[in-house]
Parts: C-alpha cells; sequence; structure tokens
C-alpha cells in the first residue's frame, strides 16, 4: 500500500524525536527511516533537513553518498553476492553472471514482477567460505549455480 | 551434558542454525538434558558447522556436520562417529596457534559476563583501575602494540597524544568498519567474545580521560551488530560500563553505530565525519583526529582488533606480549586464511612466520587443488606475492620491503586459473566505485585506470607504461589509502605476471 505524504511525515518526525541529543544523528536517522519504509522516501528530506538544521542539499548528499541507502523500495527479497577478491577466488564472478542470466537482470535492479532485487556487495566477512551471499539478511556460505536456483525458488522466483 | 554450536555468521552460513536445532530437537525426542551453548568458532572455518561436546577429557569435536548427521552423533553418543575429529585443543590448527587476542573466542558464551570473567576476562581492566593513565599509557607504549587495521601505528603513542590534549569532552572511536576482503578477525571477535572489545574500550577511555565510545560498525555483518549490541546492554547491567566502573566511580558509556556501506569509511577521517553524519568525506591531515577528531574534540581510533587486545597487554604485562614477535612487530597477529584455500580461517600467532608457511602450510594449499598462483594479502589495496616471495616474514617492516603490506593480515589465496589482468583491472574498479571523490588520483585516476587495464586487455601494450605512471601519480597524490594503495595490487600484478598484460601469456590447461 502506497504512503502518502501525511503519513510519512508522521513516522519521520517521531524518528527524529527518538534521535533528540544523538552525537551525530544522521546516519542513525536515515537507517531508521529505512527500517520504517524499506527506503528513504524524498518527501522525508526537508523534513529530516529542518529537524537538524541542516539544508536539504546536505541531508540529499549524505543520503546518496552511502550505497545502502535505497530512493526507491527493494524487491519483496533483497539477493546480496559478494563480488570481491576472495570470493572471486572461488567463482563468484560465474554465479553472479548465472543469477544475473537466470533473473534477467543486472545489480541494482529488480524483477519485473518485484519479487527480487540484486545487489553487489563487497564482502561479508565470510572469506574463508567463499563465495559469499546474503538473502534478506540472512548468511550462505559456498554458494555456486544450484545453490542460488535453490534460494531463489525458495522466494518463489 | 552442554554442547556449543556456534554462532558466528560464518558457521551460519554454513548451516550452523539447522544443526543447532537438530541437536536440540533430537534431545528433546530423546528426553535428554542438555545445555546447547552458541558460542563463536573456533576459526577452522573448513570444519564448520563444527559440533563440539564437553567430556571429561575436554572438549571433542565433530565437524563438517549437517542437520542429517545429527540423530547418528547422539546413537553412538558423541563418540565414536565418522565426524569425530577428537578433542578440539589437540587439533594441529588449535596447537600450533599462540591464541591471546582471540583467547576466549570459540571457547566461551560471548554472552555471559560470568564465564568471561571466569576464562581471564576484566583481569586487565581490574589492574588499569589500580594504575593512572599515564601507567596504562606507558604499559601499552612498551607492549610494542601496534594499529591492527593495517596502518601499524603504535597505539600507546597514540594514546599518548589524546591523553595530553586538554578538552571537555574526548572519545574512543572503535573502527570496526572491516570491509577488507579476507578479512573478518573483526566481525569473529565481536561475534565470539564481544566484551574483549568492550573491556579493551574502558581501558582506553582510563588511560585517555575519555569517558565516551562509538564502534563504527557495518552494515554488511547484521549478526555480529546484534550480538554486540546486546553485549553491550549486558555489559552496562554488569557494572563493566556507566558512571561507576566495577564500583571504582570511574565513567566509560559506549554505543554502535552502523555504515552505510562505504568502504572508504574504513579510513579514519571519513570515519569520523561519517559518524558525525556528514558524507564519509576523507579530511586532510593535520589536524590529526588525536587532537580533534570527533565533534573536533581528541579522539583515539583504533582498530577491532587493537582495541580487544589491550586487555591481555594489561593482564599478562607488557613485557609477556612484547616477547612474541620479529623485529618491529611485536606480539601476535590474527591471520585470516581465505580465499581459495584447503584449509580457511583465522590463526593467531607470532608475527614472523614466512607466507609459504602459512599458505601451504598451515592453509594446506588451493580448495581445488589446483598450484597456488598468487595470494594477495592485507585486502583490495593489498598487493599480490607470488610463489617466489613465499619466503616473505608475516611482519610490517618485512612486507613494505617486498612492495606489499600486511594491512589487517587478510590474505586470499588464488589458483592457478586466475586472471590478473581482470584481478588488476578489478582493483581499479573497485577503487572508482568506492572512492569518497574528494581528491583527484582516486577520483579520476582510478576510472582513467580501468579504461587503461580495457586497453591492455584489449591488446594494447602500449598502455602499460601509462598504467604505471597512473600508479605513480595515484600512489603519490592522493589523499588516503584507498587511491594511495590501489596502485599495490595493480602494480604487483604487473611485475610478477608480466605475460598476462602483453597477450604471451597462455591460458592455464583445463
Amino acid at each position: 500500500m502506497p504512503l502518502d505524504d501525511q503519513d510519512i511525515a508522521v513516522r519521520v518526525e517521531e524518528i527524529l524525536a527518538t534521535h533528540d541529543g544523538v552525537e551525530g544523528p544522521l546516519l542513525p536517522i536515515l537507517h531508521a527511516i529505512q527500517e520504517a519504509f524499506g527506503y528513504v522516501p524524498r518527501a522525508a528530506l526537508p523534513q529530516i533537513a529542518e529537524g537538524l538544521n541542516l539544508s536539504r542539499a546536505e541531508v540529499h548528499g549524505v543520503m546518496t553518498f552511502y550505497h545502502d541507502f535505497r530512493e526507491d523500495p527493494a524487491g519483496r527479497h533483497v539477493l546480496k553476492l559478494c563480488r570481491a577478491e576472495a570470493c572471486k577466488s572461488m567463482g563468484a564472478d560465474r554465479v553472479a553472471a548465472h543469477a544475473r542470466g537466470k533473473l534477467g537482470i543486472d545489480w541494482h535492479e529488480t524483477t519485473r514482477d518485484g519479487t527480487v532485487t540484486l545487489e553487489p556487495v563487497f564482502c561479508l566477512g565470510l572469506c574463508a567460505c567463499a563465495p559469499a551471499a546474503m538473502i534478506d539478511g540472512k548468511v550462505v556460505g559456498r554458494i555456486d549455480e544450484a545453490r542460488v536456483d535453490a534460494l531463489l525458488t525458495e522466494v518463489g522466483k | 551434558m552442554r554442547i556449543y554450536v556456534p554462532r558466528d555468521s560464518a558457521a551460519k552460513a554454513l548451516g550452523a542454525d539447522d544443526v543447532a536445532k537438530a541437536v536440540q530437537a533430537e534431545a528433546a525426542r530423546r528426553g535428554l538434558d542438555i545445555t546447547l551453548t552458541r558460542n563463536g568458532t573456533r576459526g577452522m572455518v573448513w570444519l564448520e558447522p563444527l559440533l563440539e561436546v564437553q567430556t571429561e577429557d575436554g572438549r571433542r569435536a565433530f565437524g563438517p556436520l549437517t542437520a542429517a548427521d545429527v540423530p547418528a552423533l547422539f546413537d553412538a553418543e558423541f563418540g565414536d562417529h565418522p565426524k569425530a575429529l577428537g578433542l578440539t585443543d589437540e587439533l594441529p590448527w588449535m596447537m600450533g596457534q599462540t591464541r591471546l587476542t582471540f583467547a576466549r573466542v570459540g571457547v566461551i558464551d560471548p554472552l555471559d559476563l560470568a564465564e568471561y570473567e571466569h576464562h581471564g576476562g576484566l583481569a586487565g581492566l581490574r589492574k588499569a583501575l589500580a594504575m593512572t593513565g599515564e601507567q596504562i599509557v606507558t604499559e601499552v607504549t612498551e607492549s610494542g602494540l601496534r594499529g591492527r587495521g593495517g596502518a601499524g601505528f603504535p597505539t600507546g603513542i597514540k594514546w599518548k597524544t589524546v591523553a595530553g590534549a586538554q578538552a571537555e569532552q574526548k572519545y574512543i572511536v572503535c573502527n570496526a568498519d572491516e570491509g577488507d576482503s579476507a578479512t573478518f578477525a573483526d566481525r569473529m571477535l565481536m561475534e565470539g567474545d564481544p566484551f574483549t572489545l568492550i573491556e579493551g574500550m574502558v581501558i582506553a577511555g582510563l588511560a585517555t580521560g575519555a569517558t565516551k565510545g562509538y564502534v563504527y560498525a557495518r552494515s554488511e555483518y547484521p549478526d555480529a551488530n546484534a550480538v554486540f549490541a546486546e553485549a553491550i546492554r549486558v555489559a552496562r547491567e554488569g557494572g563493566l560500563l556507566g558512571t561507576d566502573i566495577l564500583g571504582s566511580g570511574k565513567t566509560f558509556e559506549m554505543e554502535i553505530r552502523i555504515g552505510a556501506g562505504a568502504y572508504v569509511c574504513g579510513e579514519e577521517t571519513s570515519l569520523l565525519n561519517s559518524l558525525e553524519g556528514k558524507r564519509g568525506v576523507v579530511r586532510a591531515k593535520p589536524p590529526l583526529p588525536a587532537l580533534e577528531g570527533f565533534l573536533g574534540r581528541p579522539t583515539v581510533v583504533n582498530n577491532v582488533i587493537s582495541l580487544a587486545t589491550v586487555p591481555v597487554v594489561m593482564s599478562h604485562g607488557a613485557t609477556f606480549y612484547k616477547d612474541f614477535g620479529l623485529g618491529r612487530s611485536r606480539g601476535t597477529i590474527p591471520l585470516q586464511i581465505a580465499g581459495n584455500v584447503k584449509h580457511g580461517g583465522l590463526y593467531e600467532c607470532a608475527f614472523g612466520l614466512s607466507l609459504g608457511e602459512i599458505v601451504e602450510g598451515i592453509g594446506g594449499g588451493t580448495a581445488s587443488g589446483r598450484p597456488v598462483k598468487a595470494v594477495q594479502v592485507g585486502g583490495p589495496l593489498g598487493a599480490y606475492f607470488p610463489p617466489a616471495l613465499f619466503d616473505t616474514p608475516f611482519g610490517y617492516e618485512e612486507f613494505a620491503g617486498a612492495d606489499g603490506l600486511v594491512g589487517h593480515a587478510g590474505l586470499t589465496i588464488f589458483d592457478d586459473t586466475a586472471d590478473m589482468l581482470e584481478m588488476a583491472r578489478f582493483a581499479m574498479e573497485f577503487c572508482a566505485i568506492e572512492s569518497c571523490g574528494k581528491c583527484t588520483p582516486c577520483r579520476i585516476g582510478a576510472v582513467r585506470g580501468v579504461e587503461t587495464l580495457e586497453r591492455i586487455a584489449g591488446g594494447d601494450a602500449s598502455a602499460i607504461p601509462i598504467l604505471t605512471d597512473l600508479c605513480n601519480t595515484m600512489k603519490f597524490g592522493s589523499l588516503c589509502a584507498l587511491g594511495g594503495f590501489t596502485p599495490y595490487p595493480v602494480m604487483s600484478a604487473l611485475t610478477h605476471f608480466p605475460d598476462e598484460f602483453t597477450g604471451t601469456h597462455q591460458e592455464a590447461a583445463e
């Protein structure tokens, strides 16, 4: 159900209030907003700026600097595949090519039915059981093509 | 009966939660009274999920297990079983180590403060509470402990600068933004023995007069962050944090902050900007963070492993710690052996082993069974070492002398199918993606580096001198290690595997 700007404003106001007195509150606030909505709605930015006595440009600049913050909602499931060296040494490129082919999307994209978003990640700290992946926050080690297929089947893709 | 199944992310990634569930279910089905402890990992990742059972002789290990193995383990009464490995402490991987920083990881319940104390925890803090700040700083300085994040700066010297600075508020900031591929020591410690890090930060606070600490952690490590946040809560309840630390009347408070997927925030000044809620852009130094750090106030910024090593330095004394190691690299280093390796995991030992001993001896060679082609030491900004350099001893100066770096002590092993030109291109691509954009050599250089390497890959060997020149500019002209060290993997790949850049290279036979 899409949220209207009024719903967003109410929730953002609550989040701003709970971060009152925090030193360097902007990242925790953006995380809390993304947690609440699944992304950082554009409508929230001026409100954050006013709450923290920053310019809109500053808040926009911070939000867009970090890979984690989304301007739009992700798919219902997020599959992250590690692209870093240790995973590459164990065939991560091959596995990633398989996942992209199977889903018909590239990095950072969401399947047309909104089921899966595919994200690259640089290191999950699972380098001794590479290649590594994460699906909806759950870690997966020694992933291969068959395991990708199984994970995608589990989430209905 | 006490049974241990790790809660460490690597164990979970290999099915530890399913094994733990199966153990609970099987015990219930048989009406057996068991205590299931979700410990950290022993670091033998190739044996995960590794189940241990407490016996009169010590802990017996079984692994790698699947949930389907569990009923047979109960049938065998945790004795003779195809997955039985013997006593954990007598496994070669464990016996060869000197576990100081990681002494309790995998041994105790990470969130049980009483068990932590029973295994030597808080001894360092108790000693520190009886000392002056100056005495603590001296002890840490004399131990020879250097920054384990990669820069290798003497920890005691940094503390001394902060201790000497006058300010109403000072901070201890723990850099837990462990973004380097092949490194997982910080994660393993935060998941397996979080109180050690908390204790180290409290001691740092006592030494420098800082009363507030932040741990800047990664969003890519949700499991570690959950354990650590809970550990802070338990520590506060147990009087380890707050306004009366262990009844001393001294104050230290701390909280965990989560980054947002920017690799460059592992650089200390980017980290401070990020912690302040700004873009994670690098700051020029000076001013040093020790004098003008978080919110412009004196700040210690130390890596997880540096801080987590402080308690053992304090409890056993500077001399004990200093007696391990080689040259100016004192103490122990948690090697993280990763990538295409037979026996991957964390191995803590004194500095000084040769690279070959680590890769072939401890790691057992490649997982694929093929010959080792190269080892990248120190993460994505570290150099590729060919087997010809395997006699290099593991130490800060020794690696610098071989045009490489120790970094956070992660090693990625590659077999002979690795494409070194592609690895060089990837290093530049990674730098381009992660550059904060502040300085030109990094922001533009990385993009040009990708283009130049693609030209070389297309057969244009005349671009090689351009690449060399570009690397030189990035190395000496960048503001921080991201742009400044990206030339290490690129140039080492070019130096040690020149054939692959000139098109004369034959693909390894499949």
